[in-house]
């Protein structure tokens, strides 16, 4: 076995315990150094992924397998990670001297979601999804001396170990059926009958909580509110896509849709996700808690196009959650500049933004324009495949309802837009936003702008991804 | 060598590029935005020209394409792409080579404007487009950029927005264009429904095996909408003269080398799908021909400058495109590069004398400028020349192919059409400069000639105006001809008689304006009173604009009032009654978040088991 391709775990798991025994080594100033340790390891991370894309190698019997759709998810988490890292430049002194525990937690929430990916085994998934979901535990709680933030810390662990609990249920009702936990073996071992139905519908909704589709979604918006920006985004984009990365996995090799339709099970969670996110979202004035209610409608989008369960759909998931990181992670950037500059996410906080610093409400708004699926953004392409595919697999209303709902979005979305141009503000002068968050901002601008006027770039490179489930 | 044609897509990126860095950065220093901006086209034109000659080293047939899926799904792909021929080649050159004078030019021209570097940006950005135009190796690319000249024509004729008329201008020519852009879109659409393919060499061995001759005509007609906007042909031609308003080097740009050459080379891009249907050929050398007859008979009682060389681009215009008609691609296409160095020229020393008489534009109110500006009076005569088709210019050579083809090709009215055109542009041309140039008005007495920066550029002109008609001239053996072909052209011989005729036409009408204007032997006041309605008719620029008027206000507005009261009534009331609905939706469900960690979980757990009966139940019922 070729242990070289698990180099960018091992790397990760080694950086993050580093981090944390420098933390304790290194003096105030000296500290600086492991936030740019971490940076670099997940750089290094990417970069390894990426050269190593199209290597291929199953460890341990199918428990853990390196493969082209899991690199894919492991580039995007690190991708993810730096830039979230990045971001948090602005927030560090909130964090007071817990800086380098951040990084390390940073780290292993990281390796929790790349196991999420690579695992071939339900007990492999569920200890990804543990590591990944304790250390968020904590990075939401971070804040200690800000009541909501131990509040959505608190609400977090209560409401995840109930997900996890549903979850682990549902594992032991298929292992139970089946004999087996290794996912590729299920398929051939189990048959159609209620207690396959249940643990499937168990283990969906344990990851509906992961990915917050409604109804599982209640805990996000005041977790995500609650959190600090940085790990709120992290949560966002991250996590929920480790969410649908397991999630894919299990589904599309364990269960047979021959066996159980589980698929119009998720396309009325789509469906359901996406008009309560979208319709909450449209009553939200504070930006943060909108951002939030909208990364719920999004989930919503990708889980029509795995409901679809068909090339495109599963190209769409992949396609938009990788383009979901930048969009998103946009847009919560801005948020968190603002914040840290006004001390608040209201919209009126957004106020004549546009006069103030010209290139955060720039990429505030072309961020928001992709998540509304605007063209030539990004998040036209990825809602494109995502739709083609509910299409292709009979999911007509499915569609509809998204196209419906993205058109709701639009009108939330625009609404910080006009905050930013139109509205108007007693404060004037400039933001501040540190070097390493203006990198962050400009290559989620760019890779925006980029992946929606060239989709074909990201879109062969997903294709390759799911090659795995055709 | 070779490398250098796959380099060919930097020529139309660098301006696109100083565009970007001009407009996000480097506006607060207009100086580097100058020198950016002609950086780029200037780089671009050293690419044209190492382009060029490997196209014109190679055979006749050359091609270079190469293409990426830009956008790629069941039904339709596009590309993005580069096509490099010879018509490419001609056009790269005509566009860098105007495009650097005239910003070269602008540095004179612009120089105290406020708005110096936006400027810079605009005309890079233009220049962009039509560069990305030319080397587009399919419509829906084409579109893309055809499309972006629009925009960036619009943006640089309301430059000056601050003036009502600029503003107007600018919507004006918008909003013409998009009728004319409906059409080709549409047309654009049909290509991809019928043939499958956008691909100019796919569609043209595609479109040669069809037999539908109903569908061809429909479809090349709706394309050919697309050039009667852009190149301003009847009845669509409204924009081009209101254009002026634009600052003058822009105007220049407009007329020689931009905006309306698209439309002309989109017809000879396209030139397989006109082609293959004589009936919208017929249509496109009649509409050519009556654009340049009309256009012409206008231009002879303006009395603005700028207004006049607008008139006789139209003409000139309709030169081209009839040429395209009769099946004369290459006269059609060798006329729009000649014209566009002595039309760039002609503007070019227009806006030397508007910009030294204090933005003065009548010409009854210049005179005696040939002692104070020598070097503008002198080129503008070249250009002058040119145009009217004075042997060896290079108008002459351009417009004799023209003459020829239309004889040539059975159309003779068209021939003695264009004959009398070359008369009345000879005529209204000098009786411009009698009057403006060498007229004894005492307007011109505090004129000063223009700065170098501004000169230079004329003078090369003027040696381009003078000698760029040789390379298609029998002379050389008519080797523009040779490389600008297509299946099936066609190459009369040259026809001595129609040159001596043609040039005893311009001869006659240059002698006609001499004697009325400088020498005054005929009373042109009076002939303006004895003739008073059709003074007035061509004056009014036959009522057009005004018919236009009306019909709007009448049809258009009426509809409009109609529509608005059925959106205000119904559609209004529908939908806000669903944005009511909506948001009431939205904030009752707002209240199932009560921050209650107890009834987070309750939601769950019923979730949960709903999802489970429904599922139980939907399985096992309807198998059994």
């Amino acid at each position: 076995m070729n242990y070289s391709l698990l180099a960018p775990e091992i790397l990760a798991t080694a950086v993050g315990m580093l981090v944390l025994i420098l933390g304790l080594i290194f003096k105030d100033r000296a500290r600086q150094s492991v936030g740019i340790i971490s940076l670099l390891s997940l750089v290094a991370v990417l970069i390894l992924v990426i050269l190593r894309f199209t290597d291929t190698q199953v460890f341990f019997n199918g428990i853990y397998q390196v493969d082209t759709y899991a690199n894919f998810f492991k580039a995007l988490f690190a991708l993810a990670a730096v830039l979230v890292i990045l971001n948090s430049s602005q927030y560090m002194e909130r964090f007071g001297n817990k800086k380098s525990e951040f990084y390390a937690l940073m780290m292993f929430a990281t390796v929790g979601m790349m196991v999420m990916a690579s695992a071939g085994d339900l007990l492999t998934i569920y200890i990804g999804l543990e590591l990944m979901t304790v250390s968020f535990y904590i990075l939401t709680a971070y804040l200690l001396e800000d009541e909501t933030s131990s509040e959505a810390g608190l609400k977090y662990l209560i409401l995840g170990a109930i997900s996890s609990a549903v979850l682990l249920f549902g594992m032991s009702l298929v292992f139970a059926l089946s004999g087996t936990t290794v996912i590729t073996q299920i398929a051939g071992q189990i048959s159609r009958e209620p207690a396959l139905i249940a643990g499937v519908i168990l283990i969906a909704a344990g990851f509906a909580f992961k990915i917050a589709a409604v109804p599982f979604h209640m805990w996000a918006p005041d977790i995500y509110q609650g959190a600090p920006t940085p790990i709120t985004t992290y949560l966002a984009v991250g996590s929920k896509a480790a969410g649908f990365a397991a999630l894919l996995r299990i589904f599309i090799f364990a269960i047979p849709l021959t066996q159980f339709n589980w698929s119009l099970v998720l396309a009325i969670l789509a469906a359901l996700t996406m008009v309560v996110g979208n319709l909450i979202a449209l009553t939200q004035t504070n930006v943060k808690r909108m951002l939030a209610y909208s990364s719920i409608a999004q989930a919503g989008y990708i889980l029509a196009g795995l409901a679809a369960a068909n090339q495109y759909g599963l190209k769409g998931v992949l396609f938009y959650a990788m383009l979901y990181v930048f969009s998103n992670t946009g847009a919560f950037a801005v948020a968190t500049a603002v914040e840290v500059n006004t001390g608040s996410t209201d919209r009126d906080a957004f106020n004549a933004l546009g006069q103030r610093s010209p290139m955060l409400a720039a990429v505030m708004t072309i961020c928001l324009l992709s998540l509304a699926g605007i063209p030539p953004m990004a998040g036209f392409a990825g809602k494109f495949y995502l739709f083609s595919g509910a299409i292709q697999a009979g999911y007509l209303w499915l569609a509809f309802i998204g196209l419906l709902m993205s058109m709701i979005s639009v009108y939330y979305y625009l609404l910080v837009a006009k905050a930013m141009y139109i509205g108007s503000n007693p404060q004037t002068g400039a933001m501040t936003v540190k070097a390493p968050a203006r990198l962050a901002l400009w290559v989620c601008l760019l890779a925006t702008i980029l992946i929606g006027v060239y989709p074909a770039l990201l879109s062969n490179w997903a294709q390759t991804a799911i090659s795995i489930f055709m | 060598m070779q490398n250098v044609l796959s380099l060919s897509w930097v020529i139309p990126f660098l301006p696109f590029l100083a565009f970007a860095l001009i407009g996000l950065f480097l506006h607060r220093w207009p100086k580097i935005s100058a020198a950016l901006s002609i950086l780029s086209i200037g780089v671009g034109l050293i690419l044209s020209i190492l382009i060029s000659m490997i196209v014109f080293a190679g055979e006749a047939g050359f091609t270079y394409e190469v293409a990426v899926r830009w956008l790629n799904m069941p039904g339709l792909s596009v590309d993005m792409g580069l096509l490099i021929d010879p018509l490419t080649a001609v056009m790269l050159l005509v566009v860098t080579i105007v495009a650097l004078l005239v910003q070269v030019y602008s540095l004179g021209y612009m120089h105290d404007d406020p708005g110096f570097a936006s400027y810079y940006a605009y005309q890079s950005i233009f220049a962009g487009s039509m560069l990305g135009l030319v080397v587009a190796n399919n419509f829906g690319q084409i579109f893309v950029f055809w499309e972006l000249v629009g925009l960036s024509s619009y943006l640089l004729i309301g430059f000056w927005f601050g003036r009502n008329s600029a503003k107007d201008a600018a919507k004006k020519a918008f909003i013409t264009n998009r009728i004319g852009d409906f059409g080709f879109l549409l047309g654009i659409l049909f290509l991809q429904i019928i043939f499958g393919t956008l691909n100019y060499s796919e569609l043209a061995g595609a479109v040669a095996g069809y037999g539908n001759t109903a569908i061809l005509i429909t479809v090349s007609l709706l394309l050919f909408a697309g050039p009667v906007g852009k190149s301003a042909q009847f009845p669509l031609h409204v924009w081009l003269p209101d254009a002026m308003e634009g600052p003058t080097p822009v105007s220049a740009l407009i007329h020689a080398a931009t905006m309306v050459a698209a439309g002309v080379y989109l017809i000879a891009r396209a030139f397989f799908i006109f082609n293959a249907s004589p009936e919208t050929m017929l249509v496109i050398a009649i509409i050519g021909g009556f654009t340049a007859l009309f256009a012409a008979s206008i231009a002879l009682v303006q009395n603005d400058i700028k207004r006049i060389l607008a008139y006789s681009t139209l003409s000139q215009l309709g030169y081209m495109v009839m040429a395209m008609g009769v099946g004369a691609m290459a006269a059609g296409m060798f006329h729009l590069m000649t014209h566009a160095f002595f039309k760039s020229l002609l503007f070019l020393a227009a806006g030397s004398v508007i910009h030294a008489l204090a933005n003065e534009q009548d010409i009854w109110k210049m005179g005696n400028l040939h002692k104070k500006m020598p070097i503008t009076t002198w080129t503008f005569v070249i250009g002058a020349l040119a145009l009217s088709g004075i042997p060896p210019l290079s108008g002459f050579w351009s417009k004799d192919e023209i003459l020829l083809s239309a004889l040539a090709s059975g159309h003779t009215a068209l021939y003695i059409l264009g004959s009398l055109v070359a008369f009345m542009t000879a005529f209204y041309m000098f009786r411009l400069i009698f009057v403006a140039f060498f007229g004894d008005n005492k307007g011109g007495e505090q004129a000063h000639e223009s700065p170098a920066v501004m000169t230079v550029p004329l003078i090369i002109l003027a040696v381009l105006a003078v000698v760029a008609g040789l390379v298609g001239s029998p002379l050389m053996n008519n080797a523009f001809d040779h490389y600008i072909t297509y299946p099936g052209a066609f190459h009369p011989a040259p026809n001595h008689s129609i040159m001596i005729i043609s040039s005893l036409l311009a001869i006659a009408g240059i002698f006609l304006a001499w004697a009325i204007y400088q020498k005054k032997w005929v009373d042109f006041e009076r002939i303006k009173i004895k003739m008073g309605g059709l003074y007035q008719l061509l004056y009014h620029k036959y009522y057009i604009d005004e018919i236009y008027a009306w019909l709007i206000k009448h049809f258009v507005d009426g509809t409009a009032r109609l529509m608005e009261w059925f959106d205000l009534k119904v559609i209004n009331g529908a939908v806000n009654g669903i944005a009511w609905l909506t948001g009431h939706l939205g904030i009752t469900l707002r209240y199932t978040e009560d921050g209650q960690v107890q009834s987070y979980a309750l939601y769950m757990y019923a979730g949960i088991i709903i999802l489970l009966i429904a599922a139980l139940c939907a399985v096992f019922t309807v198998l059994a």
